[in-house]
């Protein structure tokens, strides 16, 4: 596919909403998020479309127009399962994927979503990476359920046990070496993305 | 052939099978793995849903770590779709926005490392297989072919989009498996819903979505007359594996389709025993399937199947004469 060109900065200016502007600068690379032509494409690729509040395609037409809590509170980023059908559809080449990464962790920065859940089971996961240096799924799956759907941890423990009785699964979390140094590494970033 | 090898979380335990399976098989390919010393976790799909820049430099530890180790090689390979993206696009992100790259090496600095990006080549397990071995080199190694046995190729999303280094013929129906698989012996059948998503993390935050998808990838691979379907990644064998026995209480449906990792259907065609390639540690089992298994090629079969179009075939066209 042929790129399509992007225009210059000043060129885009007078039709960006500070809103779009924040999103587009948030986001790796360029996102090309203001070319957006309200196609639907991303929509109807989308195997979560049905569930979301607000299709990809109207979502951006929001970002446009400045509705930026209306936005951060819409479950449409958390239902993005990352399968990048929408991104490598899309006429005008947008990131999709990628600005619902930027959205999600825009409304978590904001604390702006209606239900909890989603961002809590990234939160859950980044918190034992950060604490092991690898994610632990037994302590994640229990963590997150006894805080979310405690009832659903009696019909699940069946495939757990099924899991441990396969050596599919461990009962305590592996610490990597260097883990002083991962945290070095992550405080440092974290500083890093704070200034602009 | 030496690479450096990235295994990930999952291989090393929701997906042992997928480990197992690959250690049985790399001597008979001449693959020589290195194991990336004291890797950390990818971050998935969730760490750079909270941050943005330590989720590259999560990466970016793993990228500075392989990149000192690399010697006599410069590919670094890994097995799970997950891995192998966020170490693909962080290597691309910084390669195409120099201002994050200074800041990813920024913060690796602080660890006493550094990366320059492009210094890898990132590529799939699958990739390596099909476009490094080869086809021809991996059907000299069959000793038993899979002969009868129908597998559904399942490439799910993320090694084939969005491809950020354009290692596929095609983002949405491509055909690597497919090839990999015949030259291992078997009948592939016709799947179309071979790059559509398994669900993701939606089992665990959102299981009725998980389970509408779950259910369309196993109907289609029943209706198409699979034996199994084949992946290349933990967490779609994990979704269709262990979930599809939630999926059939949900919709009170009784589907049974086992899914097995490519590297174990090599293992089985290069003679291995099942156990050695972790057949058997699935959910739905595979030993009702893999008996299918026959010794002389479905030629005739095949043969006898073939018939002239019929007038109900298809849309109704005028025909002519």
């Amino acid at each position: 596919m042929s790129a399509v060109p992007s225009p210059s900065a000043a060129d885009r200016a007078p039709e960006c909403s500070a809103f779009l502007r924040e999103v587009m600068d948030a986001t790796p690379g360029d996102s090309r998020l203001n070319m957006c032509i309200q196609c639907g494409t991303c929509g109807g690729s989308c195997p979560a479309g049905p569930e979301m509040d607000h299709t990809p395609r109207r979502l951006f037409a929001m970002i446009r127009s400045g509705l930026r809590d209306a936005v951060l509170r819409s479950n449409t980023p958390w239902y993005c399962v990352s399968c990048y059908f929408c991104t490598v559809r899309c006429p005008q080449q947008i990131h999709i994927t990628d600005v619902m990464y930027t959205l999600k962790g825009m409304a978590i920065g904001a604390q702006l979503y209606r239900d909890n859940s989603p961002p809590d089971f990234s939160q859950t996961f980044v918190d034992y990476v950060e604490h092991y240096g690898r994610s632990f799924e037994l302590g994640l799956a229990t963590r997150f359920s006894l805080r979310h759907h405690p009832l659903s941890l009696a019909s699940m423990a069946p495939m757990g046990l099924g899991m441990l009785r396969r050596g599919r699964m461990e009962l305590v979390p592996h610490r990597i070496e260097g883990m002083a140094q991962l945290t070095r590494i992550l405080d440092r970033a974290k500083a890093l993305e704070a200034t602009p | 052939m030496k690479m450096l090898f990235y295994p990930g979380c999952s291989m090393q335990r929701t997906a042992r099978p997928y480990l197992d399976s690959l250690m049985a098989i790399r001597e008979t390919i001449g693959l020589e793995l290195e194991e990336v010393a004291d890797w950390n976790c990818c971050g998935a799909t969730e760490y750079m849903s909270v941050h943005r820049v330590p989720a590259l430099a999560l990466v970016g530890r793993n990228l500075a770590i392989a990149s000192r180790q690399a010697e006599g090689t410069d590919t670094l390979t890994a097995g799970c779709s997950a891995c192998y993206l966020n170490l693909a696009k962080t290597d691309q992100q910084m390669r195409e926005d120099p201002r994050l790259a200074a800041k990813v090496n920024d913060a690796l600095h602080a660890g006493g490392l550094s990366y320059a990006a492009g210094s890898l080549k990132v590529r799939h397990l699958l990739d390596v297989v099909c476009n490094d071995v080869g086809y021809e080199a991996v059907q000299a190694k069959v000793v038993r072919p899979l002969h009868g046995l129908r597998l559904a190729p399942y490439y799910g999303c993320q090694v084939v989009r969005p491809d950020p280094d354009s290692r596929w013929d095609d983002r949405e129906h491509p055909t690597a498996m497919d090839r990999l698989l015949r030259a291992l012996g078997a009948d592939v059948v016709d799947y179309p819903l071979k790059t559509q998503c398994c669900g993701g993390h939606m089992t665990v935050i959102g299981p009725d979505v998980a389970y509408g998808l779950i259910r369309r990838l196993v109907h289609g691979a029943a209706t198409a007359g699979a034996d199994a379907i084949v992946t290349l990644c933990p967490m779609c064998q994990l979704n269709l594996d262990a979930y599809q026995i939630e999926m059939n209480k949900h919709y009170g449906t009784s589907y049974a389709i086992p899914v097995l990792y490519f590297t174990q259907l090599m293992g089985l065609a290069f003679g291995k025993a099942p156990a050695e390639l972790g057949i058997g540690k699935e959910f739905v089992p595979a030993a009702p399937a893999l008996s299918r298994i026959s010794d002389r090629p479905p030629a005739a079969e095949a043969a006898k199947k073939k018939r002239r179009p019929r007038a109900a075939d298809g849309l109704p066209m005028p025909r002519m004469g």
